[in-house]
């Protein structure tokens, strides 16, 4: 058989596995992989301009498509910039594999120049890493990686390889897929589960499914199959930050999202439910509140293919390790075939169009600010009369969460945000990613004048691809959460959290070839959002919205889901010692 | 303010796990940034082709935190199978460990009678000296070590303890 070089191996791999992207920056340590790459017919390389960009558009452009995102980066350097992306990914269940350069195998150990040690450093933030030490063993670690990043749980997976194993030469066949010794994710669910559950939907008479961003990984049937047991069982919907838009924002069954920013009727649901199931969610710090008060008169049904996702932080009646769809398909066929009728909820939707009337998500105007809130409606609006796809990523902070409660999502994989790590500078090249997956879709980054500012290099990235991006700064002046916080726990010491010398965000993005816009009052904002949604190529909005509005509703740390402050009169603005010292 | 703790109990949990690279820093490491107790960790290749090795380990926790860190391990590509032996009917714990003792006169002679007693081989021996050899369980040989403590304890070596379960099944 005719031999391969290192290089040409993992190019051939990539080309048998599928792969059309690949986000990545080139150095010593890679340089024969980007000559395999040189002018590749398939293969499309982006160009970024900063590693940590790389992996954010990897992640974009895997949760907008899923399709596992591929990251290129050199030794040293470049392994150590792939690290937050990476450990994003990890966070938030994305698939990904990222290919670091290595120095030399004889090198390793040597503090050569531009070693790190990448596996080391990067073991506790993958799925699973590996060194590769021949380029015999290439093709089938480089299979198995990305088997291993798209299959259970997803997760990123690290694949390093020193420059000696990329020119040196081996034969390549293309591996045959093999039952793994060891990793076996299970993704069918025990009878015995299965059953418990259906016949406690049954007979609950306040049940809630709070859902959660494994619905979306688990892909297009499990959502179809969520409405369907929505329909099936007449119960109210809510869902974490990641799982939006896996249940219709229009539906009469949408209670909102759920947690620190969430729905005052979706809070007091999971507080007075009979029945939680939690499907593909995992019952996060940011969802909970205080432990010790959360939903403590119901039994819980905890679907998820992650078994040390199960009684981990809430103790569960009943326990279901499997992939979302296909627990959900189990259920609906048993509540089928065992003739189940809904069960009368006349009263449990009465009380939720109690929590309803509250109106938790309204927000006062002055007519002379943006009301930032008003930003993101009128930006979901415009959009939605476009009729186009509409992919919206987000960065971290106030922004994040105004946007996820004011931007309405009926379908999946639109709606991109760093959830369980919160990246600050994640929604930008996040965007770039989710563009280049779907070239027809409008990809819209909400940012922060803040968190903009994190991979506010990749303006060129952009312009390089022709990618219509658009960036829509909610530009407050200040860290806004950061702010909200100091507000709440420090009274209003607003240590560090004001952006002083701000560029100018117009001339900024034209500086790159951006269209630049600014929105400065109410009766600019319409024709502003109508201009940029207009505009072809990449727009940049610096929309200057009011500087001192927070983020209602806020169930502040170690508050229970009853505690929920409503408007800025309930702040007190200060805190024990034991709320402070939660995340 | 001030930080409360929970009531801890032991588990002998065995792993078998694929034999390659990092294994252990995987394992060590999962323990350390998870926040998990190691009491002591012993590794041995254990296959003809060395391609599995056992891993035996001794932590402390609350049940829900034990449940979480076999969820963990069990989680992790290239472990196999990870067993509670303390959980999972009887099993047969030991641990080696070496134990110098020095001393001259009526202290050898009772060094020696309690080595009879915890059935300590002699394997090591100078005029002032002795390293005893011990095999048992964790409690018996920190009783072994605590009594030569009295007499002129030295230095000890310690294996850490592995385990199997009872029974002619593999498990
Ligand atoms: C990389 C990173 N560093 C720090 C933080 C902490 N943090 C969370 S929100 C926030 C402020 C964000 O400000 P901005 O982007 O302007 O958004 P706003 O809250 O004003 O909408 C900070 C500093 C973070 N989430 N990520
Ligand atoms: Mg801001």
């Amino acid at each position: 058989m005719a031999e391969k070089s290192g290089a040409d191996i993992l190019v051939q791999c990539l080309v048998d596995l599928g792969v059309e992207v690949v986000f990545g920056y080139p150095g010593g340590a890679v340089l024969p992989i980007y000559d395999a790459l040189y002018n590749h017919p398939t293969i499309k390389h982006v160009l970024v301009r900063h590693e940590q960009g790389a992996t954010h558009m990897a992640e974009g452009y895997a949760r907008s498509t899923g399709k596992p995102g591929v990251v290129l980066v050199t030794s040293g350097p470049g392994a150590t910039n792939a690290v937050t992306g990476i450990t994003d990914a990890l966070m938030d269940s994305i698939p990904m594999v990222v290919i670091t350069g290595q120095v030399p195998t004889q090198l390793i150990g040597t503090d050569a120049f531009q070693e790190a040690d990448t596996i080391g450093i990067t073991r506790h933030c993958t799925k699973h890493n590996y060194l590769v030490k021949s380029p015999a063993k290439l093709a089938e670690v480089v299979h198995e990686a990305f088997h291993i990043a798209t299959t259970g749980r997803p997760g990123p997976v690290v694949v390093d390889i020193p420059k000696n194993v990329q020119i040196a030469t081996a034969p390549y066949a293309k591996p045959e897929l093999k039952v793994h010794a060891s990793y076996h994710p299970q993704t069918k669910a025990d009878a015995a589960g299965i059953d418990a559950a259906v016949e406690m939907l049954a007979a609950a008479e306040r049940p809630i499914l709070y859902t959660g961003g494994g619905v979306i990984n688990s892909g297009p049937q499990a959502t179809a199959l969520l409405r369907e047991l929505a329909a099936l069982t007449g119960a109210p919907v809510t869902s974490t930050l990641m799982g939006l838009g896996a249940f219709p924002a229009s539906s009469d069954q949408w209670l909102g999202m759920l947690g620190m920013h969430g729905t005052y009727e979706a809070n007091w649901a999971m507080n007075q439910a009979d029945l939680i199931l939690c499907i593909g969610a995992r019952f996060d710090d940011r969802v909970t509140g205080r432990l010790d008060a959360f939903a403590p008169n119901s039994r819980k049904i905890h679907i998820d293919i992650d078994r040390s996702s199960i009684n981990k932080i809430v103790d569960v009646d009943v326990a279901i390790v499997a992939d979302v769809g296909s627990a959900l398909d189990d259920i609906i066929a048993l509540w089928k075939q065992r003739n189940h009728r809904q069960v009368d909820l006349t009263e449990w939707w009465a009380r939720i169009a109690g929590w309803r009337a509250r109106k938790s998500l309204d927000y006062a105007e002055n007519g002379v600010e943006i009301m930032p809130q008003r930003a993101i409606a009128d930006l979901y609006a415009a959009t939605k009369a476009t009729g186009k796809d509409v992919i919206i990523t987000t960065e971290v902070g106030q922004h994040q969460m105004w946007a996820a409660q004011h931007f309405g999502f009926d379908a999946p994989n639109k709606w991109l945000t760093s959830g369980g790590l919160g990246t600050m500078g994640y929604g930008f090249p996040a965007a770039i990613g989710a563009q280049m997956g779907n070239p027809d879709s409008i990809a819209i980054c909400i940012a922060g004048d803040a968190s903009v500012q994190m991979n506010i290099q990749e303006l060129g990235t952009a312009s390089q691809y022709r990618l219509p991006v658009k960036l829509f700064i909610l530009n407050n002046e200040y860290m806004g959460m950061v702010r909200q916080w100091q507000e709440l726990t420090y009274e209003s010491r607003y240590s560090n959290s004001y952006s002083d010398s701000l560029p100018d965000f117009v001339k900024l993005g034209e500086a790159y070839g951006w269209t630049g816009i600014r929105i400065e009052g109410p009766q600019e904002l319409e024709a502003g959002i109508r201009q940029m949604l207009e505009t072809d190529g990449p727009v940049i909005v610096d929309c200057r919205v009011a500087k001192m509005s927070n983020c209602f509703p806020m169930i502040p740390s170690g508050a229970a889901h009853t505690e929920m402050l409503l408007d800025p009169s309930q702040v007190e603005g200060v805190m024990s010692d034991e709320a402070k010292a939660l995340v | 303010m001030h930080i409360q703790e929970e009531l801890s109990q032991r588990h002998v949990l065995s792993l078998t796990v694929s034999n390659e690279a990092g294994i252990l820093a995987r394992i060590a490491g999962l323990f350390t940034a998870r926040g998990y107790n190691i009491d002591s960790l012993t590794v041995a290749d254990i296959t003809q082709d060395h391609g599995v090795s056992r891993i035996t380990i001794v932590t402390n926790g609350p049940p829900k935190v034990i449940d979480q860190i076999i969820a963990q391990l069990d989680r992790l590509v290239p472990v196999h199978k990870v067993t509670d032996l303390t959980e999972n009917g009887p099993f047969v714990e030991r641990e080696l460990a070496l134990v110098k003792v020095a001393g001259i006169g009526e202290d050898r002679i009772e060094a020696l009678r309690l080595a009879d007693v915890f059935r300590a081989k002699v394997v090591d021996t100078t005029i002032e000296s002795f390293i005893f050899e011990i095999t048992g369980t964790t409690e018996k040989i920190d009783n072994f070590v605590g009594l030569m403590r009295q007499i002129g304890l030295v230095e000890v070596g310690r294996t850490g303890v592995v385990g199997l379960i009872r029974g002619k099944d593999a498990n």
